[in-house]
């Protein structure tokens, strides 16, 4: 193999292990959240769509307008991820009920039974978002695989090199499918919000037009950026909240309004299943 | 018709959710990120920006209600 041969692999290789992972990010987050069934179903229809779009149109894939997939995905994941994060910070501040694990547990029980009884059912939220993540970085794959193996006329060793990349980015989401399944489901929940809201903006801003400083890297930021803003909303909402500061009546001024010491004070109120004090409401709970 | 109206709902449900302020705030900072960028000028912070603002919003109106 030449120096030119090499190079174009590995650029290859890294381009589409990239892509890959953002895909295997969404995957395993929906995956341990919700279904991994439904999940891994978008993967596999996504892969069949990539397949026949390849198979049909070849390298006029390429003329595919990725911007406006990128925008219409970008968005979606964007709206999703700050529907989830608003719920997973109002739930780690203390004003949202947490999930009790054993009840929900017991309730996906009843329902696998259910499901098995009458059929397999699909989470079309867990399908969707899986599909349309996979469609999207396995489109980029094929992209990269396509432009860069033209140039140098190695299309059959960038396609080698991509699989390779994609190959040991999913043996690595099967490694880590089992730690997952240990985390609390909260704490899940904002972890998803965090990245579907970091990888909405991201794709967003670059199916709009927008060209972030450092191309992919942006995500290294972008997504502790969200996560700390995240964690700074919870904060300023129990400081709101906090029952040892002061009487709902004088914690007007917070970050968010004058409406959090009434929303605290109602979430204070014995509830059928005990609210998560915000004494009790500890960052693991998040 | 009401199928129809079932379905739409159902895509409604779906993509919006059960915040449509926040779908449209994320609608209307695209569009204007889109403007910038069309300008010629850099639009990577507009989303940023934006972001922060809309996921602010939509917390202020969960703890009021």
């Amino acid at each position: 193999m030449s120096g030119a041969e090499l190079g174009l692999a590995v650029s290859v290789f890294l381009a589409c292990a990239v892509e890959a992972v953002e895909a295997l990010t969404i995957v395993l987050a929906v995956g341990a959240t919700r279904s991994w069934s439904s999940a891994l179903s978008g993967v596999g229809a996504a892969g069949l769509v990539l397949c026949a779009a390849v198979a049909a149109l070849g390298p006029a894939l390429t003329a595919l307008p990725i911007d406006v997939l990128r925008l219409l995905v970008g968005g979606l994941l964007l709206t999703f991820g700050l529907q989830w994060l608003r719920k997973a910070i109002l739930r780690a501040a203390g004003l949202k009920a947490l999930k009790h694990e054993d009840e929900e547990f017991e309730a996906q029980r009843r329902a696998a039974q259910t499901a098995a009884r009458g059929g397999a059912r699909i989470d079309g939220y867990s399908f969707a978002l899986s599909f349309k993540g996979v469609l999207l970085e396995g489109l980029e794959v094929v992209f990269i695989v396509l432009t860069f193996g033209a140039n140098q006329h190695r299309i059959g060793l960038a396609a080698i090199a991509a699989a390779a990349a994609v190959i040991l980015v999913a043996l690595a989401g099967v490694a880590a499918r089992a730690p997952l399944t240990r985390v609390p489901e909260n704490a899940m929940k904002f972890a998803v919000g965090v990245m579907l809201t970091a990888f909405g903006t991201f794709w967003g801003a670059e199916g709009a037009g927008a060209s972030w400083p450092g191309s992919d890297a942006a995500l290294l930021a972008i997504v502790p950026a969200v996560a700390l803003l995240s964690l700074a909303f919870v904060a300023a909402l129990r400081r709101a909240g906090a029952p040892a500061s002061a009487p709902a009546s004088e914690a007007t001024s917070t970050a968010l309004g004058a409406h959090a010491a009434a929303a605290a004070h109602t979430a204070a109120v014995p509830q059928p299943h005990p609210q998560p004090t915000l004494s009790t409401a500890t960052i693991e709970e998040l | 018709m009401s199928r129809l109206r079932a379905v739409a709902l159902a895509i409604w449900s779906f993509v919006v959710g059960d915040d449509w302020r926040t779908a449209l705030g994320v609608a209307l900072a695209l569009a204007l990120t889109a403007i910038v960028a069309s300008l010629g000028v850099a639009a990577w912070w507009t989303m940023p920006v934006a972001v922060p603002l809309l996921l602010w919003l939509s917390l202020r109106r969960a703890v009021r209600d």
